[in-house]
């Protein structure tokens, strides 16, 4: 399964990245979301979804080896996490959640409640 | 403290003094939030008398217990102050993304007093808070002011500015933000000006205390399903707002010519299909709400071309309608303009409409005016709007608004000054819809109709949302004349309601034109706050603020009363000159009848005043005992 974001239905709202954050951390806390929205404006209008397109480059920096493919998801394996923070920086998409200090960083478990979440049609859940 | 942040920011700007206070519980208990907590930090501490201009003016940004939250339209900031416009009361709404920011930084509310050095704008980071100098940015357009700071601070900021009216303390300037939202009335832009601030940037990283985390997260949820199996879901966001025009122009409330007239014969070619057939790029929306209203277009002119979020109603109501621009690219472009300028573009839009009609009627002439300006005209409309900005010369008469510009110039130019308290009318003709009438009479700010919307009892017999009126469509044909008598319930109840909105801290569209049910706020507020408040005690919390409002006025408004309550003669004395309601007015007579009605049902006096008794029942004691100094009973 792969995630994708259609960037013409997309309004803005955001109500995928704080349904991140409540399913992940349950806080009512956006900015701990692995999804960013970006807002082109004045011009040309529009927004960019940028999601975790499960690329692996996080897994190819991280010098322990933490992060492992499970079931088509790059997944953080928080007891052998350092917290060195490499694979947030290294992420191409600026997904991955490095919060205020937290130990180790965070990324998109490809649950989909995301997708579930959008009332516009603009993110979804589909077979690679 | 769960649902707030729980921490209020106050910022001397003349002293550059920064202070985090805790948010007061017992405001928070009486008033809960937004609206409330405007309302009541005004009457707490403004220096009584104070003109709105003045440094010890207050400015505020409230936000509301369910701003930030997870459920439909969580995202409003509500703004206030002493009114620029009418010198009491003022209050003024704002979606977007600002007010949740303001809360995941750390703060419910954000109070302004004094004035800054120098232009400035203010960082907000979190705990992290900086009077930074706006030199840079001070003379540009909201709009581009807005783009560049978001360049130089990222644009995980959400921000608002003001554009160069605001600096020009125009009185009808307003507070931009998100690239397409205003906090449009009142002039609140203009206060903010007056303080030197040119634009506010947060960005809050934290999370708000929730009571109960799994049931806010499931009952947030919920909601949102709830609201997809509504028919208003698909109905109401391809035109948004401006899917009322073709209805209001069909029953005949559509005001053209500076209400001269009722019913516009282009209407198909300023209405939300014109939108979505030539300009619209995509629906943009607001902070967690499922149904984007607003419309991000591009238009083309002869006057130039811009990128713009709208017409909303009201924009094409005012400068298609009343100003009579024929083209929906026509009035996107002036709403572009009144955006980058910072201006409100239903004052805006009066303002011209009356100085064209003073041009025909020879009041005001060309030397005065630089040109010839005229209905239907872009080019007169872009010219009054750029010269009024800057308050050069004659301008600065216009920039006052109609009430003072009318007043000044006389020659019976205040019948036709389309006002109510010193604020323009907004975009219904109301001289056969007295229950409208009595909305725009009697709203605490001037005549708008955010807190009584109530055209549709008028025109069917019943309350109906929006979304139901445009479905059942209109028959077109002469509408006989609306009973003007008991008319103050419905009104009471509609004041009762939206404002309730306000209060929460979100969006009242869901509810009043998607039929999302009160009992999804009930149960997320107490999910979110532990507080067990229903539908009712949200009522009272919203009846006892209008008593508020209202005597906030009383004090700072000399000899406000009655006579306050007026509309400008032409809504009385001239009948409707054509279209569907053609021949029809409410006299004189009919809005005493009226007034006296809706006095009688608020527990207010004769002239309109709160009496004591009223205000004892509602817990308001030392409120009663301060405006008695004041007031101007009359039993």
């Amino acid at each position: 399964m792969i995630l994708r974001g259609i960037n013409e239905n997309c309004s803005g709202c955001g109500i995928c990245r704080l349904v991140c954050a409540l399913e992940n951390f349950r806080e009512m806390n956006p900015s701990k979301a692995a999804l960013q929205i970006e807002g082109r404006f004045p011009a040309p209008g529009g927004y960019v979804i940028h999601v975790c397109d499960q690329c692996g480059v996080c897994a190819e920096v991280c010098p322990v080896e933490a992060i492992h493919l499970e079931n088509g998801a790059y997944l953080i394996h928080e007891d052998e996490c350092t917290g060195c923070m490499l694979c947030a920086e290294a992420c191409p998409n600026g997904v991955m959640v490095n919060h205020r200090g937290s130990p180790t960083p965070m990324k998109c478990l490809l649950c989909g409640e995301c997708a579930q979440a959008c009332p516009r049609n603009a993110l979804i859940l589909e077979p690679e | 403290m769960y649902g707030y942040a729980g921490t209020l920011l106050r910022i001397d700007l003349s002293k550059g003094e920064i202070s985090k206070e805790p948010l007061p519980q017992d405001k928070v208990d009486e008033y809960i939030g937004g609206r409330g907590l405007v309302a009541k930090f005004l009457w707490d501490e403004l220096p009584p008398e104070t003109e709105p201009f003045n440094e010890r003016n207050i400015f505020i940004a409230a936000t509301g217990p369910l701003t930030g939250i997870l459920l439909p339209g969580s995202s409003k900031t509500h703004f206030g102050s002493k009114s620029a416009a009418t010198g009491g009361y003022a209050d003024s709404n704002m979606g977007g993304y600002f007010g949740p920011e303001l809360k995941y930084a750390g703060y419910d509310v954000l109070i302004l007093t004094g004035k800054a050095s120098e232009p400035s704008y203010l960082f907000i980071d979190d705990a992290n808070i900086e009077i930074r100098s706006a030199a840079q940015y001070w003379g540009k357009g909201a709009i581009t002011t807005e783009k560049e700071l978001k360049e130089e601070l990222g644009k995980d900021f959400q921000i608002i500015t003001v554009g160069p009216a605001a600096e020009k303390l125009v009185r009808f300037a307003c507070i931009c933000h998100d690239f397409g939202r205003q906090a449009g009335r009142t002039g609140i832009g203009a206060v903010l000006g007056s303080k030197n601030i040119k634009a506010i940037a947060v960005r809050g990283t934290g999370a708000i205390p929730v009571f109960d985390i799994e049931q806010a997260y499931k009952k947030g949820r919920d909601a949102y399903r709830a609201i997809y199996d509504k028919p208003g879901f698909t109905g109401w966001t391809p035109e948004g707002t401006a899917g009322l025009t073709d209805w209001i122009n069909k029953v005949g409330a559509f005001p053209t010519r500076n209400f001269q007239t009722s019913y516009a014969d282009h209407y198909k070619e300023i209405n939300g299909k014109a939108i979505n057939d030539r300009l619209k790029i995509i629906d943009k929306g607001c902070f967690c709400c499922p149904t984007p209203c607003g419309k991000y277009s591009h238009t083309e002119t002869a006057q130039g071309s811009a990128f713009v979020e709208g017409p909303e109603y009201e924009t094409i109501a005012l400068f298609g309608g009343s100003c009579m621009l024929s083209t929906i690219e026509d009035i996107a472009y002036a709403n572009y303009l009144c955006d980058e300028l910072g201006l409100d573009t239903v004052s805006a839009a009066s303002v011209a409409a009356w100085t064209i009609e003073c041009f025909e009627r020879g009041i005001l002439n060309r030397e005065q005016i630089g040109r010839e300006v005229h209905f239907g005209d872009l080019q007169s409309i872009v010219y009054l709007l750029e010269k009024i900005s800057k308050r050069e010369g004659f301008f600065d008469l216009l920039a006052e608004g109609v009430k003072r510009a009318s007043d000044k110039v006389g020659q019976d130019s205040a019948t036709f000054a389309i006002q109510v308290k010193g604020l323009e009318w907004t975009g219904y003709e109301c001289r056969n819809a007295p229950g409208m009438m009595l909305a725009y009479m009697t709203a605490d700010i001037g005549a708008h109709h955010n807190r009584a919307w109530v055209l549709g009892a008028d025109v069917t017999g019943s309350s109906t949302s929006v979304h139901d009126l445009i479905s059942a469509g209109a028959s077109g044909e002469t509408m006989p004349k609306v009973e003007v008598s008991g008319k103050a319930a419905i009104v009471i109840d509609s004041q009762t309601t939206r404002p309730i909105f306000d209060i929460l801290g979100v969006c009242r569209l869901q509810y009043m034109e998607i039929g999302f049910e009160v009992e999804h706020y009930e149960k997320i507020f107490y999910a979110v706050t532990g507080k067990k408040k229903s539908w009712e005690d949200f009522r009272r919390v919203s009846e006892k603020i209008w008593h508020l409002t209202r005597c906030f006025s009383v004090r700072e408004i000399k000899g406000f009363g009655r006579h306050f309550d007026y509309p400008p003669a032409r809504l009385s004395d001239e009948p409707i000159k054509s279209g569907p309601n053609k021949g029809h007015r409410i006299t004189r007579e009919e809005l005493d009848l009226m007034l006296d009605e809706y006095y009688k049902a608020r527990g207010w006096d004769k002239n309109g005043v709160p009496m004591r008794k009223t205000l004892e029942d509602m817990d308001m004691k030392e409120i009663a005992e301060s405006i008695e100094v004041k007031s101007n009973h009359q039993e």
